[in-house]
Protein backbone atom coordinates (compact mmCIF):
# COMPACT_ATOMS: atom_id res chain seq x y z
CA UNK A 1 0.00 0.00 0.00
CA UNK A 2 2.48 2.26 0.48
CA UNK A 3 4.19 1.57 -2.38
CA UNK A 4 1.20 3.16 -4.18
CA UNK A 5 0.96 5.83 -2.07
CA UNK A 6 4.84 6.51 -2.84
CA UNK A 7 3.91 6.18 -6.56
CA UNK A 8 0.85 8.45 -6.25
CA UNK A 9 2.89 11.32 -4.67
CA UNK A 10 5.51 11.26 -7.37
CA UNK A 11 2.46 11.46 -10.33
CA UNK A 12 0.83 14.27 -7.97
CA UNK A 13 4.22 16.12 -8.02
CA UNK A 14 4.93 15.82 -11.44
CA UNK A 15 1.26 17.04 -12.22
CA UNK A 16 1.47 19.99 -9.94
CA UNK A 17 4.83 20.90 -11.15
CA UNK A 18 3.37 20.74 -14.65
CA UNK A 19 0.22 22.77 -13.53
CA UNK A 20 2.35 25.80 -12.97
CA UNK A 21 4.73 25.75 -15.83
CA UNK A 22 2.42 23.99 -18.37
CA UNK A 23 6.09 23.46 -20.16
CA UNK A 24 5.71 19.54 -21.19
CA UNK A 25 1.99 19.50 -22.37
CA UNK A 26 2.02 22.92 -23.98
CA UNK A 27 5.15 21.55 -25.89
CA UNK A 28 3.99 18.24 -26.85
CA UNK A 29 1.02 19.62 -28.13
CA UNK A 30 2.13 21.86 -30.07
CA UNK A 31 4.34 19.38 -31.94
CA UNK A 32 1.53 17.03 -32.47
CA UNK A 33 -0.18 19.97 -34.18
CA UNK A 34 2.96 21.05 -35.81
CA UNK A 35 3.09 17.19 -37.03
CA UNK A 36 -0.61 16.91 -38.20
CA UNK A 37 -0.40 20.17 -39.88
CA UNK A 38 3.24 19.12 -42.02
CA UNK A 39 1.88 15.62 -43.27
CA UNK A 40 -0.97 17.52 -44.19
CA UNK A 41 1.05 20.08 -46.60
CA UNK A 42 3.38 16.51 -47.55
CA UNK A 43 0.14 14.37 -48.18
CA UNK A 44 -2.39 16.78 -49.55
CA UNK A 45 -2.96 16.19 -52.96
CA UNK A 46 -0.64 13.15 -53.57
CA UNK A 47 -3.03 11.04 -51.92
CA UNK A 48 -6.89 9.74 -52.72
CA UNK A 49 -7.66 10.94 -49.63
CA UNK A 50 -6.54 11.61 -46.17
CA UNK A 51 -8.25 8.52 -44.54
CA UNK A 52 -6.01 6.22 -46.12
CA UNK A 53 -2.63 7.78 -44.10
CA UNK A 54 -4.19 9.73 -41.30
CA UNK A 55 -3.77 6.27 -38.98
CA UNK A 56 -0.20 7.11 -39.48
CA UNK A 57 0.01 10.48 -39.19
CA UNK A 58 -2.19 10.38 -36.22
CA UNK A 59 0.56 7.57 -34.71
CA UNK A 60 3.63 9.56 -35.89
CA UNK A 61 2.54 12.75 -33.95
CA UNK A 62 1.75 10.53 -30.99
CA UNK A 63 5.46 9.35 -31.42
CA UNK A 64 7.09 12.30 -31.90
CA UNK A 65 5.14 14.39 -28.97
CA UNK A 66 5.78 11.68 -26.70
CA UNK A 67 9.47 11.68 -27.19
CA UNK A 68 9.65 15.06 -26.16
CA UNK A 69 7.68 14.71 -23.00
CA UNK A 70 9.23 11.45 -21.92
CA UNK A 71 12.44 13.42 -22.53
CA UNK A 72 11.22 16.26 -20.45
CA UNK A 73 10.58 14.04 -17.79
CA UNK A 74 13.70 13.23 -16.47
CA UNK A 75 15.54 15.83 -17.71
CA UNK A 76 13.15 17.97 -15.20
CA UNK A 77 14.73 16.11 -12.42
CA UNK A 78 18.11 16.38 -13.35
CA UNK A 79 18.48 19.77 -13.82
CA UNK A 80 17.18 21.16 -10.42
CA UNK A 81 18.95 18.45 -8.91
CA UNK A 82 15.67 16.43 -7.31
CA UNK A 83 16.35 13.33 -8.69
CA UNK A 84 18.73 12.89 -5.94
CA UNK A 85 15.92 13.98 -3.80
CA UNK A 86 13.98 10.93 -5.58
CA UNK A 87 16.55 8.03 -4.84
CA UNK A 88 16.92 9.19 -1.14
CA UNK A 89 12.79 8.76 -0.71
CA UNK A 90 12.47 5.26 1.52
CA UNK A 91 10.45 3.75 -1.17
CA UNK A 92 11.05 1.06 -3.38
CA UNK A 93 13.28 2.47 -6.89
CA UNK A 94 10.46 0.75 -9.18
CA UNK A 95 8.46 3.24 -7.40
CA UNK A 96 9.96 5.94 -9.33
CA UNK A 97 9.47 4.31 -12.18
CA UNK A 98 5.58 3.33 -12.13
CA UNK A 99 5.60 7.24 -10.69
CA UNK A 100 7.22 8.86 -13.45
CA UNK A 101 5.33 6.23 -16.37
CA UNK A 102 1.82 7.05 -14.81
CA UNK A 103 2.69 10.97 -15.21
CA UNK A 104 4.09 10.39 -18.53
CA UNK A 105 1.23 8.64 -19.81
CA UNK A 106 -1.57 11.46 -17.98
CA UNK A 107 0.19 14.13 -19.75
CA UNK A 108 0.49 12.12 -23.50
CA UNK A 109 -3.56 10.87 -22.99
CA UNK A 110 -4.19 14.54 -22.26
CA UNK A 111 -2.54 15.64 -25.42
CA UNK A 112 -4.32 12.61 -27.96
CA UNK A 113 -7.30 13.55 -26.41
CA UNK A 114 -7.99 17.34 -27.80
CA UNK A 115 -5.22 15.68 -30.78
CA UNK A 116 -8.15 13.53 -32.00
CA UNK A 117 -10.89 15.91 -32.14
CA UNK A 118 -8.52 18.11 -34.09
CA UNK A 119 -8.06 15.31 -36.84
CA UNK A 120 -11.76 14.67 -36.99
CA UNK A 121 -12.37 18.26 -37.51
CA UNK A 122 -8.97 19.56 -40.29
CA UNK A 123 -9.84 15.71 -41.88
CA UNK A 124 -13.42 15.33 -41.99
CA UNK A 125 -12.42 11.62 -40.49
CA UNK A 126 -15.37 10.00 -38.01
CA UNK A 127 -11.75 9.27 -35.50
CA UNK A 128 -13.62 9.95 -32.30
CA UNK A 129 -14.77 6.50 -30.73
CA UNK A 130 -14.32 4.50 -27.78
CA UNK A 131 -12.23 1.74 -29.32
CA UNK A 132 -9.83 4.28 -30.55
CA UNK A 133 -9.37 6.06 -26.99
CA UNK A 134 -8.41 1.81 -26.31
CA UNK A 135 -6.32 1.38 -28.81
CA UNK A 136 -4.81 4.83 -27.81
CA UNK A 137 -4.62 4.22 -24.26
CA UNK A 138 -2.64 0.66 -24.59
CA UNK A 139 -0.78 1.93 -27.39
CA UNK A 140 0.36 4.67 -25.34
CA UNK A 141 1.20 2.59 -22.41
CA UNK A 142 3.73 0.27 -24.27
CA UNK A 143 5.72 3.54 -25.84
CA UNK A 144 5.73 5.24 -22.10
CA UNK A 145 6.48 2.06 -20.60
CA UNK A 146 9.91 1.39 -22.38
CA UNK A 147 10.19 5.14 -23.08
CA UNK A 148 10.32 5.81 -19.36
CA UNK A 149 13.56 3.49 -18.69
CA UNK A 150 15.18 4.80 -21.77
CA UNK A 151 14.50 8.60 -20.84
CA UNK A 152 16.28 7.61 -17.63
CA UNK A 153 19.10 6.08 -19.13
CA UNK A 154 19.56 8.75 -22.06
CA UNK A 155 19.69 12.08 -19.92
CA UNK A 156 22.52 10.30 -17.80
CA UNK A 157 24.97 10.40 -21.42
CA UNK A 158 26.85 12.26 -23.12
CA UNK A 159 23.86 12.91 -26.21
CA UNK A 160 21.65 13.49 -23.26
CA UNK A 161 17.58 13.86 -24.64
CA UNK A 162 19.19 13.25 -28.83
CA UNK A 163 19.85 9.21 -27.68
CA UNK A 164 16.06 8.86 -26.35
CA UNK A 165 14.83 8.20 -30.14
CA UNK A 166 17.49 6.40 -31.35
CA UNK A 167 16.93 3.86 -28.32
CA UNK A 168 13.08 4.13 -28.50
CA UNK A 169 11.95 3.71 -32.01
CA UNK A 170 13.27 0.13 -32.95
CA UNK A 171 11.67 -0.91 -29.78
CA UNK A 172 8.30 0.04 -29.95
CA UNK A 173 7.75 -0.58 -33.51
CA UNK A 174 5.46 -3.16 -32.81
CA UNK A 175 3.19 -0.67 -30.63
CA UNK A 176 3.09 1.66 -33.51
CA UNK A 177 2.20 -1.12 -36.31
CA UNK A 178 -0.32 -2.78 -34.35
CA UNK A 179 -1.38 1.27 -33.37
CA UNK A 180 -1.56 1.84 -36.66
CA UNK A 181 -3.00 -0.74 -38.06
CA UNK A 182 -6.03 -0.95 -35.46
CA UNK A 183 -6.79 2.90 -36.02
CA UNK A 184 -6.55 2.23 -39.87
CA UNK A 185 -9.06 -0.70 -39.20
CA UNK A 186 -11.59 1.30 -37.31
CA UNK A 187 -11.47 4.27 -39.66
CA UNK A 188 -12.77 1.65 -42.55
CA UNK A 189 -16.10 0.65 -40.32
CA UNK A 190 -14.05 -2.73 -38.88
CA UNK A 191 -15.69 -4.31 -35.45
CA UNK A 192 -13.83 -4.47 -32.69
CA UNK A 193 -13.46 -7.75 -32.57
CA UNK A 194 -11.75 -8.38 -35.54
CA UNK A 195 -8.71 -6.93 -34.02
CA UNK A 196 -8.19 -9.37 -31.44
CA UNK A 197 -4.54 -10.47 -32.87
CA UNK A 198 -3.46 -7.04 -32.61
CA UNK A 199 -4.93 -6.45 -29.31
CA UNK A 200 -3.20 -9.32 -27.86
CA UNK A 201 -0.05 -8.58 -29.75
CA UNK A 202 -0.19 -4.98 -27.73
CA UNK A 203 -1.18 -6.57 -24.57
CA UNK A 204 1.49 -9.28 -24.29
CA UNK A 205 3.95 -6.12 -25.91
CA UNK A 206 2.67 -4.00 -22.81
CA UNK A 207 2.89 -6.35 -19.81
CA UNK A 208 6.25 -8.00 -21.00
CA UNK A 209 8.19 -4.57 -20.99
CA UNK A 210 6.18 -3.59 -18.12
CA UNK A 211 7.57 -6.38 -15.88
CA UNK A 212 11.36 -5.93 -17.67
CA UNK A 213 11.32 -2.84 -17.01
CA UNK A 214 10.25 -3.34 -13.15
CA UNK A 215 13.16 -5.61 -12.65
CA UNK A 216 15.77 -3.30 -14.55
CA UNK A 217 14.73 0.19 -13.52
CA UNK A 218 16.49 -0.20 -10.14
CA UNK A 219 19.82 -0.04 -12.11
CA UNK A 220 19.17 2.26 -14.70
CA UNK A 221 19.26 4.88 -11.64
CA UNK A 222 21.53 3.54 -9.35
CA UNK A 223 24.09 5.75 -8.42
CA UNK B 1 47.95 -18.25 -20.88
CA UNK B 2 50.47 -19.71 -23.56
CA UNK B 3 48.81 -22.72 -23.68
CA UNK B 4 45.59 -21.74 -24.13
CA UNK B 5 46.92 -19.39 -26.75
CA UNK B 6 48.41 -22.26 -28.59
CA UNK B 7 45.22 -23.76 -28.07
CA UNK B 8 43.04 -20.78 -29.90
CA UNK B 9 45.49 -20.74 -32.81
CA UNK B 10 44.73 -24.11 -33.29
CA UNK B 11 40.86 -23.40 -33.34
CA UNK B 12 41.38 -21.11 -35.21
CA UNK B 13 43.22 -22.61 -37.98
CA UNK B 14 40.16 -25.97 -37.51
CA UNK B 15 37.66 -22.63 -38.26
CA UNK B 16 39.58 -21.08 -41.69
CA UNK B 17 39.91 -24.81 -43.08
CA UNK B 18 36.67 -25.28 -41.65
CA UNK B 19 35.47 -22.41 -43.47
CA UNK B 20 36.99 -22.72 -46.80
CA UNK B 21 36.40 -26.61 -47.28
CA UNK B 22 32.37 -25.20 -46.63
CA UNK B 23 32.70 -22.90 -49.76
CA UNK B 24 33.88 -25.60 -51.66
CA UNK B 25 31.22 -28.06 -50.89
CA UNK B 26 28.93 -25.29 -51.35
CA UNK B 27 30.38 -24.23 -54.75
CA UNK B 28 31.03 -27.66 -56.35
CA UNK B 29 29.84 -30.71 -54.18
CA UNK B 30 26.25 -29.47 -53.95
CA UNK B 31 24.09 -30.57 -56.18
CA UNK B 32 21.92 -28.15 -58.47
CA UNK B 33 18.61 -26.89 -57.46
CA UNK B 34 16.06 -28.13 -59.57
CA UNK B 35 14.04 -26.34 -61.69
CA UNK B 36 15.38 -22.67 -61.28
CA UNK B 37 16.63 -20.77 -64.29
CA UNK B 38 20.47 -20.97 -64.62
CA UNK B 39 21.05 -17.48 -62.49
CA UNK B 40 19.04 -18.63 -60.13
CA UNK B 41 20.77 -21.91 -59.31
CA UNK B 42 24.14 -20.43 -58.99
CA UNK B 43 22.48 -17.69 -56.65
CA UNK B 44 20.92 -20.34 -54.88
CA UNK B 45 24.09 -21.65 -53.72
CA UNK B 46 23.99 -18.47 -51.44
CA UNK B 47 22.30 -20.43 -49.29
CA UNK B 48 25.02 -22.06 -47.49
CA UNK B 49 26.20 -18.93 -46.35
CA UNK B 50 23.33 -16.83 -46.04
CA UNK B 51 21.64 -18.91 -43.91
CA UNK B 52 24.05 -19.60 -41.20
CA UNK B 53 25.12 -15.73 -41.24
CA UNK B 54 21.70 -14.91 -40.36
CA UNK B 55 21.29 -17.74 -37.57
CA UNK B 56 24.57 -16.73 -36.40
CA UNK B 57 23.77 -12.91 -35.88
CA UNK B 58 20.47 -14.26 -33.59
CA UNK B 59 22.40 -16.48 -31.41
CA UNK B 60 25.23 -13.61 -31.06
CA UNK B 61 22.46 -11.14 -29.93
CA UNK B 62 20.62 -14.03 -27.80
CA UNK B 63 24.16 -14.40 -26.28
CA UNK B 64 24.70 -10.40 -25.68
CA UNK B 65 21.31 -10.98 -23.82
CA UNK B 66 22.65 -13.70 -21.83
CA UNK B 67 25.66 -11.68 -21.13
CA UNK B 68 23.80 -8.87 -19.86
CA UNK B 69 21.41 -10.77 -17.95
CA UNK B 70 25.07 -12.01 -16.40
CA UNK B 71 26.33 -8.44 -15.95
CA UNK B 72 23.27 -6.79 -13.94
CA UNK B 73 23.07 -10.74 -11.90
CA UNK B 74 26.92 -10.53 -11.03
CA UNK B 75 28.18 -6.91 -11.52
CA UNK B 76 31.74 -8.67 -12.87
CA UNK B 77 32.96 -6.62 -16.21
CA UNK B 78 33.47 -10.18 -18.55
CA UNK B 79 29.40 -10.47 -18.45
CA UNK B 80 29.60 -7.06 -19.99
CA UNK B 81 32.65 -8.08 -22.21
CA UNK B 82 30.86 -11.09 -23.55
CA UNK B 83 27.49 -8.99 -24.78
CA UNK B 84 29.53 -6.15 -26.02
CA UNK B 85 31.82 -8.59 -28.56
CA UNK B 86 29.13 -10.73 -29.14
CA UNK B 87 27.16 -7.75 -30.73
CA UNK B 88 29.82 -6.15 -32.53
CA UNK B 89 30.26 -10.01 -34.16
CA UNK B 90 26.30 -9.86 -34.66
CA UNK B 91 25.95 -6.87 -36.36
CA UNK B 92 28.70 -8.10 -39.22
CA UNK B 93 26.54 -11.27 -39.69
CA UNK B 94 23.46 -9.05 -39.95
CA UNK B 95 25.03 -7.20 -42.59
CA UNK B 96 27.06 -10.63 -44.15
CA UNK B 97 23.00 -12.27 -44.45
CA UNK B 98 21.72 -9.11 -45.41
CA UNK B 99 24.47 -8.42 -48.36
CA UNK B 100 23.92 -12.16 -49.21
CA UNK B 101 20.28 -12.15 -48.78
CA UNK B 102 20.18 -9.24 -51.76
CA UNK B 103 22.66 -10.79 -54.18
CA UNK B 104 20.14 -13.94 -54.02
CA UNK B 105 17.10 -11.53 -54.04
CA UNK B 106 18.00 -9.86 -57.39
CA UNK B 107 17.82 -12.92 -59.48
CA UNK B 108 15.24 -14.76 -57.84
CA UNK B 109 12.68 -11.87 -56.69
CA UNK B 110 13.63 -9.39 -59.24
CA UNK B 111 14.57 -6.87 -56.48
CA UNK B 112 17.59 -6.54 -54.35
CA UNK B 113 15.21 -5.10 -51.49
CA UNK B 114 11.49 -6.09 -50.77
CA UNK B 115 9.70 -4.67 -47.63
CA UNK B 116 8.64 -8.66 -46.49
CA UNK B 117 8.69 -9.19 -43.23
CA UNK B 118 11.65 -11.34 -42.45
CA UNK B 119 13.99 -8.58 -44.21
CA UNK B 120 11.68 -5.54 -42.35
CA UNK B 121 12.51 -7.53 -39.21
CA UNK B 122 16.15 -7.80 -40.02
CA UNK B 123 16.30 -3.86 -40.74
CA UNK B 124 14.93 -3.18 -37.10
CA UNK B 125 17.28 -5.75 -35.65
CA UNK B 126 20.17 -3.57 -37.00
CA UNK B 127 19.29 -0.37 -36.08
CA UNK B 128 18.30 -1.51 -32.68
CA UNK B 129 22.57 -2.99 -32.15
CA UNK B 130 23.31 0.26 -34.34
CA UNK B 131 21.18 1.92 -31.08
CA UNK B 132 23.26 -0.21 -29.14
CA UNK B 133 26.80 0.79 -29.55
CA UNK B 134 25.27 4.50 -29.84
CA UNK B 135 24.38 4.10 -26.10
CA UNK B 136 27.62 2.67 -25.28
CA UNK B 137 30.02 5.34 -26.88
CA UNK B 138 27.59 8.22 -25.19
CA UNK B 139 29.11 7.41 -21.94
CA UNK B 140 32.23 7.25 -20.11
CA UNK B 141 32.14 5.64 -16.92
CA UNK B 142 32.40 1.91 -17.47
CA UNK B 143 30.51 0.69 -14.67
CA UNK B 144 27.26 2.99 -15.78
CA UNK B 145 28.21 2.10 -19.67
CA UNK B 146 28.10 -1.72 -18.76
CA UNK B 147 24.55 -0.65 -16.82
CA UNK B 148 23.25 1.05 -19.40
CA UNK B 149 23.96 -1.47 -22.50
CA UNK B 150 23.33 -4.54 -20.22
CA UNK B 151 19.23 -3.01 -19.95
CA UNK B 152 19.25 -2.03 -23.40
CA UNK B 153 20.48 -5.40 -24.69
CA UNK B 154 18.10 -7.50 -22.93
CA UNK B 155 15.13 -4.88 -24.10
CA UNK B 156 16.79 -5.56 -27.54
CA UNK B 157 17.18 -8.90 -27.96
CA UNK B 158 13.11 -9.39 -26.22
CA UNK B 159 11.22 -6.76 -28.06
CA UNK B 160 12.51 -9.02 -31.87
CA UNK B 161 10.21 -11.83 -31.51
CA UNK B 162 7.14 -9.40 -31.28
CA UNK B 163 8.60 -7.35 -34.26
CA UNK B 164 8.62 -10.41 -36.29
CA UNK B 165 5.08 -11.17 -35.32
CA UNK B 166 3.79 -7.94 -36.20
CA UNK B 167 5.23 -7.08 -38.85
CA UNK B 168 4.37 -10.96 -40.36
CA UNK B 169 0.65 -10.04 -39.54
CA UNK B 170 0.76 -6.25 -41.24
CA UNK B 171 1.75 -7.68 -44.05
CA UNK B 172 -0.78 -10.34 -44.39
CA UNK B 173 -3.22 -8.71 -46.75
CA UNK B 174 -0.99 -8.77 -49.36
CA UNK B 175 -0.52 -12.44 -51.40
CA UNK B 176 2.46 -14.02 -50.39
CA UNK B 177 5.06 -13.46 -53.01
CA UNK B 178 7.15 -16.70 -51.96
CA UNK B 179 7.66 -18.74 -48.98
CA UNK B 180 11.00 -19.72 -47.85
CA UNK B 181 9.96 -23.09 -46.93
CA UNK B 182 8.49 -23.71 -50.27
CA UNK B 183 11.93 -25.39 -52.22
CA UNK B 184 13.26 -26.82 -49.31
CA UNK B 185 16.68 -28.49 -49.37
CA UNK B 186 17.05 -31.87 -51.27
CA UNK B 187 18.73 -34.60 -49.94
CA UNK B 188 22.06 -33.94 -51.81
CA UNK B 189 22.05 -30.37 -49.91
CA UNK B 190 21.84 -31.52 -46.57
CA UNK B 191 25.21 -32.17 -45.72
CA UNK B 192 26.62 -29.49 -47.32
CA UNK B 193 24.15 -26.91 -45.40
CA UNK B 194 24.86 -28.62 -41.88
CA UNK B 195 28.39 -28.66 -42.65
CA UNK B 196 28.27 -24.99 -43.52
CA UNK B 197 26.11 -24.03 -40.33
CA UNK B 198 28.67 -26.31 -38.49
CA UNK B 199 31.79 -24.78 -39.56
CA UNK B 200 30.00 -21.14 -39.49
CA UNK B 201 29.11 -21.35 -35.55
CA UNK B 202 32.75 -23.11 -34.83
CA UNK B 203 33.86 -19.74 -36.97
CA UNK B 204 31.50 -17.37 -34.86
CA UNK B 205 32.88 -18.96 -31.72
CA UNK B 206 36.97 -18.00 -32.71
CA UNK B 207 35.77 -14.38 -33.37
CA UNK B 208 34.14 -14.26 -30.22
CA UNK B 209 37.37 -15.75 -28.77
CA UNK B 210 39.61 -13.65 -30.37
CA UNK B 211 37.55 -10.69 -29.35
CA UNK B 212 37.18 -11.26 -25.70
CA UNK B 213 40.94 -12.03 -25.82
CA UNK B 214 41.77 -8.27 -27.42
CA UNK B 215 38.90 -7.02 -24.90
CA UNK B 216 41.12 -8.53 -21.91
CA UNK B 217 44.40 -7.01 -23.27
CA UNK B 218 42.53 -3.38 -23.93
CA UNK B 219 41.56 -3.85 -19.62
CA UNK B 220 44.86 -5.05 -19.20
CA UNK B 221 46.36 -1.69 -20.87
CA UNK B 222 44.24 0.63 -18.62
CA UNK B 223 44.75 -0.68 -15.76
CA UNK B 224 48.60 -0.26 -16.47
CA UNK B 225 48.50 2.99 -17.65
CA UNK B 226 46.46 4.10 -14.46
CA UNK B 227 49.16 2.38 -12.27
CA UNK B 228 52.23 4.06 -14.36
CA UNK B 229 49.65 7.25 -13.81
CA UNK B 230 49.01 8.43 -17.45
Amino acid sequence: MTFWRAVGAIVWKDVRAELRTKDIFSSMFVFALLAVIIFDFAFELRVPSMKMVAPGIVWVAITFAGTLGLNRAFVIEQDKGSMAGLLLAPVDRSAIYFGKLLSSLLFMLLVEVILLPLVMILFNLAILSWQQLVVLLLGTYGFAAVGTVFSAMAVNTRAREVLLPLLLFPVVVPVILAGVKMTGALLDGEPFSTLGNWLRLMLVYDVGFTVVAYLTFGYVVEE
Amino acid sequence: MARNDRGLTALTAVAAAGILLAAAFALILAPRAAGLTPNETFAQRIIYFHVPSAWLSMLAFGVTMVGSIGYLASGQRRWDGLALCSAEIGIAFTLAAMASGSVWAKPAWNAWWTWDPRLTTYTVVLLLYISYFMLRDAMDDPARRARFAAVYGIFAFLSVPITFFSIRWWRTIHPVLFDAKNFGLSHGMRPVFFFSLAAFTLLYVILLLHRLRLERSKEAVEGLREQLGY
